[in-house]
């Protein structure tokens, strides 16, 4: 089956902190309906196949996939649940409409992250229980607001093996990461938080994004350090949200009044989880590009890429990632980002929608909120940062801490 | 076994099972871990306003003009429409037994004396098929049968916090026919 597939529909809520006033489910049924009026399908009549991709810790149910359908249209129609990031999600979905078996298929992914109150020890419990686990992780237990013990009874002490007393939060790993980064490519902790202070500013544009900010290099350098060389900064904050796309085959897709934008590639990579083993250099989204510029056919991925969305949840991450894919020479980003390469007006406009520092992280809706700004832009709908002359764009994401995984999505127009 | 040892095998050969004191005096080799999960799930519009109502002793569902049905537990969605429901509606506290099951074990997988009665309710004034689970009492176990109309039986007000607990069970509805 040589189909072409397209994406006809995207749809999103507003992103926030905080979402109290709204469960998951209509934050998920905002998203989905937005996307199926952008694509012009009724759910229930003409998508034939649903994709959602959610992790159960983060969610708080196991088998999460039973409380899904309804608010995406999905009540007694074929349905699965992808547990990882959202373009791992459109993978699925490209090979679905591959088969022949559907012609149309939609991806939701979301955050609810707010709901979630142990964050660090869900984070945690991603680690190794043997090596990573016993020197990680809270001192001690915090009595929740929103818990039945709240506020009557004293914190617990943690359980486990090791000393107590030096147990450190588990985003530490991206201090160890960032340091052999910098040392390796001898990029400065300056270039890393320019890296803030663009996608803050770039967030202003985007009407959906919770953490746009007009700040200095110094602001970020002048705040705290958490996991030297990690500042305060460098972290994106969490967020809750939901995105969604629709996908049709090109013959569907001319039906439907609405500019095609197609998925030309993706690819999908992981690393060992040994961490001295890994060689810290994201070759999970060297590996996932090789395979999704080999779909697309690209062979020169500077001169084809005419926009990058690419994982920022920490900020040395964008330059990593940009070397990585072959965008930059190693240990180059950092000054094609001094230069003004990625800037909106530059050669290579990386993360125009403010990306996880300025949108926030949106967790496993995070592939689908770098695509749907690749998407936008060459729709020509971004507005304000709208860029001229963009035919391919690219959107990738990390499955974050502690994860040596992730995805890369092309399209074009 | 005796002839094995002659044998020359190694004295361990037979094996030997890992007792719970070895696990608990660390004896053999294992790792372990308790996770803290720890979740408070905003409810939304609709369930936020279906548990206030419990606190006042009414069950309250949504409507949809479409396929005009009347959803209980309630939701701002119709998941048959894909359209946003349109109105709230009271219904009864009483209702018909549409499943049942005798529950002879507790959670932790124990002998229990006395069955715990335990069913499907659909809610009179919902749509058929429309309602929710919850225990059955003031009735033998061979009382309880499919199609039995059964009413709330609610806790006293003060006590009431707003969860689907405030109804303590459901009990036989006199003169509501088989």
């Amino acid at each position: 089956m040589n189909r072409r597939i397209a994406i006809v529909g995207i749809g999103n809520t507003d992103f926030n902190s905080m979402t109290p006033d709204v469960s998951w489910k209509e934050l998920m049924f905002e998203a989905c309906q937005k996307a199926y009026i952008d694509a012009g399908v009724d759910p229930r009549k003409d998508v034939d196949s649903f994709i959602t991709c959610a992790e159960d810790f983060y969610e708080g149910f196991s088998i999460f996939d039973e409380f899904v359908p309804d608010q995406i249209g999905a009540t007694l129609r074929p349905c699965c649940t992808v547990c990882g990031d959202g373009i791992y999600g459109l993978g699925n979905a490209f090979m679905q409409i591959k088969t022949g078996q559907m012609d149309v298929v939609s991806v939701e992914a979301h955050s609810k992250i707010s709901d979630l109150l142990t964050f660090g020890d869900v984070v945690l419990h991603a680690y190794d229980p043997l090596f990573e686990k016993p020197v990680s992780g809270p001192v001690e237990r915090q009595n929740y607001v929103g818990s039945p013990s709240y506020p009557k009874e004293k914190p617990k002490p943690i359980v486990g093996s090791s000393n107590e007393k030096n147990r450190i939060h588990p985003y530490f790993l991206a201090g160890l990461e960032m340091q052999h980064y910098l040392k390796k490519t001898g990029t400065t902790e300056e270039q890393c938080a320019q890296v803030v202070v663009k996608n803050k500013k770039n967030a202003f544009n985007t009407p959906y994004a919770d953490y746009e900010a007009n700040i200095s290099v110094e602001d970020v350098m002048n705040s705290e350090y958490l996991f030297k060389p990690v500042k305060r900064l460098d972290i994106s904050p969490n967020v809750d949200g939901c995105i969604a796309f629709v996908l049709a085959d090109e013959k569907t897709a001319k039906k439907l009044d609405v500019e095609p934008i197609w998925l030309k590639g993706f690819g999908w990579c992981s690393e060992t989880p040994w961490l001295s083993t890994r060689k810290m250099n994201a070759d999970y989204a060297k590996m996932a590009s090789d395979m999704a510029y080999k779909m697309a056919g690209i062979t020169n991925p500077k001169k084809e890429i005419n926009i990058a969305e690419v994982d920022d949840r920490f900020s040395y991450k964008e330059l990593q990632h940009l070397e990585a894919l072959g965008l930059a020479d190693s240990g180059k980003a950092g000054k094609l980002l001094e230069d003004g390469e990625l800037d909106i007006s530059g050669s290579l406009p990386t993360n125009t929608s403010g990306g996880s520092l300025g949108v926030g992280n949106c967790f496993e809706a995070t592939g689908l909120q770098k695509s749907l700004e690749i998407v936008t832009q060459l729709r020509g709908h971004a507005g304000k940062k709208q860029l001229s002359d963009v035919d391919i764009g690219i959107a990738q994401s990390w499955r974050g801490i502690p994860s040596g995984s992730g995805a890369v999505a092309i399209f074009g127009r | 076994m005796m002839s094995m040892k002659k044998e020359g095998y190694p004295k361990y050969a037979p094996g030997t099972h890992v007792s719970r004191k070895d696990i608990r005096n660390k004896n053999k080799t294992y790792t372990w871990w308790e996770p803290e999960v720890q979740y408070s799930w905003a409810m939304g519009p609709a369930i936020s306003r279906f548990l206030q109502e419990l606190k006042n002793g009414k069950i309250i569902a949504r409507c949809c003009n479409k396929c005009d049905r009347v959803i209980v537990p309630p939701r701002m969605f119709c998941e048959y429409c894909y359209k946003p429901t349109d109105k709230w509606l009271y219904i009864k506290d009483t209702g018909t037994v549409e499943t049942f099951s005798i529950a002879y074990l507790d959670g932790d997988a124990r002998r229990i004396k006395d069955p715990i009665l335990i069913g499907v309710i659909s809610i009179d004034g919902a749509s058929p098929q429309h309602g929710f689970m919850h225990y059955f009492g003031e009735m033998k176990p061979e009382e309880l049968h499919i199609g039995m109309k059964v009413k709330a039986v609610w806790k006293p007000e003060k006590e009431r916090t707003g969860a689907i607990t405030d109804i303590k069970y459901f009990k036989p509805l006199k003169g509501g026919g088989k």
